[in-house]
């Protein structure tokens, strides 16, 4: 995607999280362009998950919004949002059933079918060819954690919003991860947001970094500007 | 043996618990000698038991002559009192108290409204004040036991429904596994209870009938009005407050209210 192409896709405006008077986060403030590759990245306890649940709008905003497309997610119904802005968390809490059933599931709120050969395409993206009816209880918490994107994948987000991915995994499972999100990101070319407090992973996946400390923005630039060479 | 010393039937009755209350005084003792750790539990219970029981009985014979409207003031105080007792494990679900007291008059008020009327229970306080409270308490049970449930599916899986909420789906749509655990291991006492009915246990109402002399064929028949009024009353309880309750667990945003027991 070249520059001009580019336009702002997510504008978090003064986000503000506020728990029993304690400020969690302070309005925080950013914009991320379409296709752009962003890490929040900071350490334990900064405001990083809750940052990204709130603009899933799976917490409420004590004040403050984000703006998709210019439109105040306010204004949206929340399963809308939820579709464009595809989540993945930290563990694939997977629906009891087989894989290809989970695929299924969004598509399926929507009242909208999941053809066969769209489950196979996505379980190829996510270099699970063939796992269609396998039962998630017996999966490796790596292929679990595939599925759960893949899974997100099936609803066709314009953006991916993920929450420490491989944070829960062995080294193996990890890079088996890392390796998949990254295929899939250059492949699709989609917005995507990525947390973590691994800083070798913000250089492999990330071209930008929002540094989180205290529920602030200490610092926002290029991954070589915020973390050096 | 007690009657033929005394004959007014209410010190009659008094004799009796008497001696029911040394036969429970002496399984304390027993408890107490056994270290169970539960003899003050006992104690309180045997005696909040003996004094309600009996206060409920001198106050029936001033209710039952007065006229039968009372019956509705009677019941709905009933209800009150069951709609605090089912809330008492899920206080941290916002409006529980509000949604179990709209169940259970749903439940029992229609049922007992219906019959009365029909005349399947008898247009009659002592028969309606005592079949009414069976309704309310069965409806009490059910609805805790679906209440708590329903909580601990939640909070058990607060991350799969996160999930279901992330990939767009309704609230109703994640939690439907959950509500229908929870209605279903709510009902199941009840439905188990209808399946042995006489062959295990020959329920109060029936027994009551049977003691007091009426047609024990007619008392079964009887206590089959009775059992399947209080199991309409159930599910008509635990369906109606489920459908509140599952409102109450979402933000008008669509956002899980109740936290997870992990963390996660
Ligand atoms: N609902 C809540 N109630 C109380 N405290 C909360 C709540 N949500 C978040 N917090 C607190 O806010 C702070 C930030 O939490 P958050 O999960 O966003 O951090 P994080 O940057 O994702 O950390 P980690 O890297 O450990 O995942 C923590 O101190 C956490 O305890
Ligand atoms: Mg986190």
């Amino acid at each position: 995607m070249t520059e001009s192409e580019r336009h702002t896709f997510i504008r978090a405006e003064n986000l503000t999280y506020v728990v029993e008077g304690q400020a969690i986060l302070s309005a925080i403030s950013f914009a991320i362009q379409s296709g752009e590759r962003v890490a929040i990245f900071g350490p334990s306890g900064a405001g990083k998950s809750t940052l990204i649940r709130l603009i899933n709008r799976l917490d409420e905003p004590t004040s403050g919004t984000v703006w998709v497309e210019g439109e105040d997610y306010r204004q949206m119904p929340p399963r809308v949002l939820r579709q464009r802005l595809g989540m993945v968390m930290q563990h694939p809490n997977l629906f009891p059933g087989t894989v290809a059933d989970n695929l299924r599931y969004g598509p399926s709120a929507r009242g909208e079918a999941l053809s066969d050969q769209a489950i196979r395409a996505l379980l190829e993206g996510v270099d699970l060819a063939g796992f269609e009816d396998r039962q998630v209880g017996k999966l490796s918490g790596g292929e679990a954690q595939r599925v759960n994107l893949a899974r997100t994948l099936a609803n066709k987000p314009e953006a991916l919003l993920l929450d420490e991915p491989t944070s829960a995994l062995d080294q193996a499972a990890k890079a088996e991860v890392e390796e998949t999100i990254l295929s899939v990101i250059n492949h699709q070319k989609v917005t995507c947001i990525l947390v973590t407090h691994d800083e070798a992973q913000v250089r492999r996946l990330a071209e930008r970094v929002l540094r989180f400390e205290e529920g602030q923005i200490v610092a926002d630039g290029t991954v070589l500007e915020v973390l050096g060479a | 043996m007690l009657s033929r010393w005394i004959e007014h039937q209410v010190w009659l009755g008094a004799a009796q618990a008497g001696v029911t209350m040394v036969a429970a005084l002496v399984v304390v003792w027993l408890t107490g000698r056994l270290k169970l750790g539960m003899k003050k539990e006992i104690l309180i219970s045997l005696g909040r038991g003996v004094v309600q029981i009996v206060l409920v009985g001198f106050l029936l014979t001033v209710i039952f002559s007065a006229d039968m409207w009372i019956a509705v003031p009677v019941i709905l105080v009933m209800i009150a009192a069951g709609s605090v007792m089912t809330i008492q494990r899920v206080r941290d679900i916002p409006n529980a108290l509000k949604i179990s007291a709209l169940g259970i008059t749903a439940g029992a008020g229609l049922v007992i409204t219906l019959m009365t009327f029909l005349g399947v229970i008898k247009q009659d306080l002592t028969s309606i004040i005592p079949i009414g409270s069976m309704m309310v308490y069965g409806a009490m049970n059910t609805n805790a036991l679906m209440m708590e449930r329903f909580r601990s599916e939640l909070t058990a899986h607060a991350g799969q429904i996160e999930a279901g909420l992330a990939l767009g789906a309704s609230p109703e749509q994640v939690v439907s596994p959950y509500t229908r655990r929870a209605v279903t291991a709510a009902l199941t006492p009840n439905i188990n209870g209808l399946r042995s009915l006489g062959i295990v246990w020959i329920p109060g109402a029936m027994a009551g009938m049977v003691l007091t002399g009426e047609n024990p064929a007619y008392a079964g028949f009887y206590q089959f009005v009775v059992s399947g009024s209080i199991f309409v009353t159930a599910v008509i309880t635990v369906l109606v407050s489920i459908i509140l309750l599952r409102k109450q667990v979402f933000s008008p945003a669509e956002q899980l209210l109740l936290r997870a027991e992990d963390g996660q």
